[in-house]
């Protein structure tokens, strides 16, 4: 794969580093938010490579995957993260990156209907527009 | 009129890359007092040396300043150069144009005035300089070691060889540290007691060496050449002229605690003898467990001891000695790991430290050498090595690199693959550092010939499930989580420091990095020296090191020490304080502030008006000032002045920058 | 003993139950909680980007409002728990959003991050004291077998929500065993129980469930007592849907034993029927 320059530089990163408040560059790529995360079997590139690929600045492998939306916030990863780096804040800000270029929302009213009435509770429905929707 | 030389120096492009030389000199020959300007390519260079020492002659130069750069590098150099041109050696001064200019600038224009402003102070306190003469101080020929693991036997041993008296602390009742609970150790695989216990008897036998084990350090004053020290003997509560070492006592005691020696894997009496090669081999009662100190009554030991050597009555002994050179070898602790819940240490008995995996698998250790699972007593099958228990974790633990784990763990791999062949070890790293002779070839043998598994990926978490030790890590060379059913697991926890370093630093008044490691006077120039003359490092209480590294150390440490007892006497840095008794109003500011204690109050009879009054002066004592200042700053009649530094000269270098 | 209380909206809609006994028994325990006047609600999540000011201005009303009447502020939803502490670490730690923020609200009193928020947990430990507690049980638990599920929001990250050690947390187990109940210790205490995930990623959401339970379970518990709502829906909601299908255990808020144990209700039903 080609790396460029440009590239490492892009101001994305940048955006990601200020909104985050997380610098990719103190991840030694351990490995442990990945072990750490409860979810990370569902996901299809793993938090670890989540923070490798901002730190080589391939953007496109980390805002495609899958994995930003199955991030529970569970803060499990940022925990135990040897050199502090808070991986579930960059999840976020890749989260928010999107959702505020794009305007899509990766939940609809209708998807939640069924289970509200079902019980779920405020909390839940909430939380989840919070970090699907805008 | 003094004849003021200076000489300005290049060093190859260090300052001439960002100052301009020759502007440099022009205006220093404008300077009031300056005969001579020259400059060189490299002044300390033995070419630019005779320059000077030449120009000294020819233009009979009384002051010199050289321009270069900073005085700790050079000072002494052209000190020398000036002796050797008959010249006192205090009349040079230094003007640091590198450190404090052209590598801090850069552009060549400020950097360039700067640089004269640099020069044009330093000639201005030159004019003031005086001629000097330093004293002697006698040396005592004695060194004083402090901890008695391999680090402090080597370098006692060696000390001692040379033919000075040693005196060797140690804390716990036997000396040998860390290396005597070791299996053994890599890159060779030779038994860890087999190398050490003949090192432990030369100790115990050197007609130089005289130990103390089960005693600490109190109190150290004084300075190098003469350090007054106070050792405390705690009550070992046994004579040992007369125990016989025939353990009868030990078998009696009816009271067990956990065995500091064997990470509290097994339990020992409270009379004990920490391992059975322990030198001084004595049993030692620990009073704190004790049944006849906590409760008056036992007495079994007393009671069966043949030789009548158990004395409850024994107390503490103060000794007070003097040493001319100090090696400080109290090595280093292993992290508690009560901040990494997630590894489970503590929670379950599989899950154990490296520390205690060689204590388990050491044939004098708890279980005979054999390895078994703490909950059942079976031999484990799977075992997981987990890297960088807080190490290069500056989140939790310690940002440093315990630089011995990777090749431990690789170690553990071999000996366990060894002694079982059906076991297999798992080993998770973040990355292998194997620089160190022969130790890259020892960890690929461990993946090779031993068929250790390397996970490049950190566990996340370890808990138990059934009988087993469920372990969730990662393998980010194939991004893919890994779970392991253990059987046992094993966490190499960071070395840190010991918990009392820093309390040890300020006794003897010598420096702890953030992490309270003990400092080098200079980490590449200077490593086993500290920044207190006659005080050495060696061994782990200077960093994370392995025993090789240990041993090299100790042998420098031992060299300097030796070359310090082998003078008579040494030779006194003069620029020390000094009383002007016309101004002194005795008010004794100084010696609140003096952290040497080198300043005492004296009286003098004056006369007054026909009248002998007395009069309260502060005095010096020039072989304990170090030279610091701090009395100069609290004079108020400014009476007390630094010679070398005095209120004259400061006052001139200011006046030569700002006016 | 006085403080203010935040009840958010989860507790007035679907978690009633939450609030009916927490309510019941701080009162029996002679604790009033004030219920503030206008609180709103907390925003569920707490922004992790640096620049939502907006998220957070709900919170630092309620922490004012509590300031302003001297008290301390209580919470019993772990989501509100955590957005309202969060929230108020950050206005205390970064100027910027201490600036923004009251630049916005105009309060009378600007809030620095003075007051202070704390969950009825720690209310519990820190305020009346575990062993003062264990003195006011009438009908203590005894031999209830009961498994403590920590969940998220309360325990991370550590050092901000500076509730109990993350990794190895008590304060649920110690307020069991106040109760008089027997703590089951099971390694998933403190996982992750899928939180909204189980909205549109049921699946994944299921799976950490199951494994919570089935782990409690495998430990010999006899029923899971949590703090938060959506952990304690998705606890009994997706244990339907594991494999199995039948929920394996119940699962209760630990208001629900306390009152119990107070004797303000009849038992709570545990299941019997487990070998
Ligand atoms: C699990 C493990 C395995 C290892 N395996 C190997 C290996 O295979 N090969 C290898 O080369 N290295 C190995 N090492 C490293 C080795 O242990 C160290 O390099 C070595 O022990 C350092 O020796 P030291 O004398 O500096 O410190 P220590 O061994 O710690 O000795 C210091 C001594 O000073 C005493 N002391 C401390 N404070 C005071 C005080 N204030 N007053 C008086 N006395 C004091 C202590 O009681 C102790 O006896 C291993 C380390 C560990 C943890
Ligand atoms: S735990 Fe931290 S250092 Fe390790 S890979 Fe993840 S972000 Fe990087
Ligand atoms: S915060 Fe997200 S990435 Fe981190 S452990 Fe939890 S789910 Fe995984």
């Amino acid at each position: 794969m080609k790396v460029s320059t440009e590239q490492l530089r892009s101001y994305i990163l940048k955006d990601i580093a200020v909104i985050s408040g997380e610098n990719v560059v103190e991840c030694y790529q351990c490995g442990k938010c990945t072990a750490a995360c409860p979810v990370s079997k569902a996901m299809d590139i793993l938090p670890h490579q989540v923070v490798r690929f901002l730190q080589l600045g391939m953007l496109d492998e980390v805002m495609e995957s899958n994995t930003i939306w199955i991030c529970a916030s569970c803060f499990t990863c940022a925990g135990r993260c040897p050199r502090d780096v808070d991986v579930a804040n960059i999840m976020e800000a890749l989260r928010v990156i999107l959702l505020r270029k794009r305007g899509v929302s990766r939940l609809k009213t209708e998807d939640v209907r069924l289970v509200f009435s079902e019980g779920m509770p405020e909390q839940g429905v909430v939380s989840a527009f919070r970090k699907f929707a805008r | 009129m003094r004849r003021i030389g200076v000489f300005v120096c290049w060093c190859g492009t260090n300052i001439a890359g960002t100052v301009d030389i020759e502007a440099v000199v022009e205006a220093a020959k404008k300077m009031p007092g300056v005969v001579y300007t020259g400059e060189y390519k490299y002044m300390c260079s033995e070419i630019g040396q005779s320059m000077i020492r030449d120009t000294i002659k020819k233009e009979q130069l009384d002051r010199l300043v050289i321009a270069s750069c900073s005085p700790r590098m050079h000072e002494a150099t052209f000190r020398r150069t000036a002796a050797a041109a008959g010249l006192n050696p205090y009349l040079v001064e230094i003007a640091n144009i590198r450190e404090h200019c052209s590598w801090v600038h850069k552009e060549k224009e400020k950097a360039t005035t700067k640089a004269i402003a640099l020069i044009r102070a330093a000639v201005a306190k030159a004019a003031y300089n005086r001629e000097l003469v330093a004293g002697e101080i006698p040396v005592e020929q004695r060194a004083l070691v402090i901890g008695a693991g391999i680090a402090g036997i080597q370098a006692a041993l060696d000390i001692a060889d040379a033919g000075f008296e040693v005196d060797l602390v140690e804390r716990t009742p036997s000396i040998g540290g860390r290396m005597a609970q070791l299996d053994k150790t890599f890159p060779t695989l030779d038994c860890s007691a087999c190398i050490l216990t003949p090192k432990m008897v030369d100790v115990a036998s050197h007609p130089h060496i005289n130990l103390y084990t089960y005693s600490e350090v109190e109190k150290v004053e004084g300075y190098v050449g003469n350090f007054d020290v106070t050792i405390r003997k705690k009550a070992r509560s046994i004579d040992m002229s007369r125990c016989t070492g025939c353990g009868v006592c030990l078998e009696k005691c009816p009271i067990k605690v956990d065995s500091e020696f064997n990470e509290g894997l097994i339990k020992r009496k409270a009379i004990y003898i920490p391992f059975p090669q322990a030198v001084p081999n004595v049993p030692v009662i620990d009073r704190t467990s004790c049944r006849w100190f906590k409760k008056g009554k036992c007495a079994v030991c007393k009671k069966v001891c043949p030789a009548d050597a158990v004395d409850y009555e024994q107390a503490d002994e103060l000794l007070e000695k003097k040493y001319g050179g100090i090696v400080l070898t109290t090595g280093f602790d292993t992290l508690k790991l009560d901040e990494f819940g997630e590894f489970g240490y503590g929670k379950h008995p599989d899950i154990i430290t490296s520390l205690e995996f060689e204590r388990l698998i050491n044939a004098s250790g708890p279980t005979g050498g054999k390895l078994v699972r703490l909950s059942n007593q079976e031999i484990p099958q799977n075992i997981v090595f987990i890297h960088c228990v807080g190490s290069r974790d500056k989140a939790r633990g310690k940002p440093y690199c315990s630089k011995i784990c990777c090749m431990y763990t690789a170690k553990h791999a071999i000996l366990l693959k060894e002694k079982y062949p059906h076991s297999q070890t798992y080993i998770f790293y973040i990355d292998v550092r194997t620089g160190g002779k022969e130790f890259e070839e020892f960890h690929r043998r461990a993946v090779e010939e031993y068929g250790a598994v390397y996970f490049r990926g950190i566990v996340g978490k370890v808990f138990p499930e059934g009988d087993k030790l469920l372990v969730q890590g990662v393998d980010s060379l194939s991004s893919r989580t890994i779970e392991i059913e253990a059987d046992m697991v094993v966490l190499a926890a960071a070395m840190q420091a010991r918990d009392d370093a820093a309390e040890v630093a300020r006794m003897l008044g010598i420096g702890v990095d953030t992490h309270h490691f003990f400092v080098e006077a200079h980490p590449k120039l200077r490593p086993v020296e500290t920044h207190s003359a006659g005080i050495y490092l060696a061994g782990a209480c200077q960093g994370p090191k392995d025993i090789p590294e240990t041993v090299a150390q100790a042998g420098a440490a031992a060299a300097k020490a030796i070359v310090l007892l082998s003078k008579k006497t040494l030779i006194a840095d003069p620029c020390v304080s000094e009383v002007n008794e016309e101004i002194c109003t005795g008010c004794l500011a100084c010696i609140q502030v003096c952290p040497y204690k080198a300043i005492t109050e004296k009286t003098l009879d004056q006369k007054v008006h026909g009248r002998v009054v007395q009069r309260l002066l502060a005095q010096v004592n020039e072989a304990l000032c170090q030279g610091c200042g701090s009395c100069t700053a609290a004079c108020r009649p400014g009476a007390i002045n630094l010679k070398s530094f005095s209120n004259d000269q400061i006052l001139a270098e200011v006046d030569a920058v700002c006016l | 003993m006085r403080f203010s209380y935040y009840p958010g909206c989860t507790l007035k809609t679907t978690a009633t139950e939450l609030e009916r006994s927490a309510l019941k028994a701080a009162k029996a325990l002679g604790i009033e909680l004030v219920e503030q006047k206008e609180w709103q609600c907390c925003g569920a999540v707490f922004p992790l980007v640096r620049d939502e000011i907006a998220a957070f201005l709900s919170s630092i009303r309620s922490l004012a409002a509590a300031r302003d009447a001297g008290e301390k502020l209580v919470t019993i939803c772990a989501a509100c728990h955590h957005v309202i502490k969060r929230t108020n670490h950050l206005i205390k730690t970064d100027t910027e959003v201490r600036e923004k923020v009251n630049g916005y609200l105009q309060l009378e009193t600007s809030y620095l991050g003075e007051g202070s928020v704390i969950h009825y947990l720690e209310m519990l430990r820190d305020e009346l004291g575990f062993d003062e507690l264990a003195q006011k049980i009438k009908q203590p638990l005894t031999g209830r077998k009961i498994a403590a599920y920590y969940g998220c929001l309360l325990l991370r990250p550590a050092a901000i929500m500076a509730f109990d050690n993350a990794e190895n947390p008590r304060i649920i187990e110690d307020f069991l065993f106040a109760l008089g109940a027997t703590a089951v210790y099971y390694p998933y205490r403190t996982e992750c129980c899928g939180v909204y995930l189980s909205l549109n990623n049921t699946q994944i959401a299921t799976d950490m469930v199951e494994k919570i339970v089935s782990s409690a379970f495998s430990y010999g518990a006899e029923a899971l007592v949590d703090a938060c709502p959506l952990c304690h829906y998705n606890l009994l909601e997706l244990q339907k849907k594991t494999p199995q299908g039948k929920p394996l255990l119940p699962v209760y808020y630990f208001t629900e034993l306390l009152e119990e144990a107070l004797g303000l209700k009849e038992q709570t039903a545990v299941r019997k029927d487990r070998k």
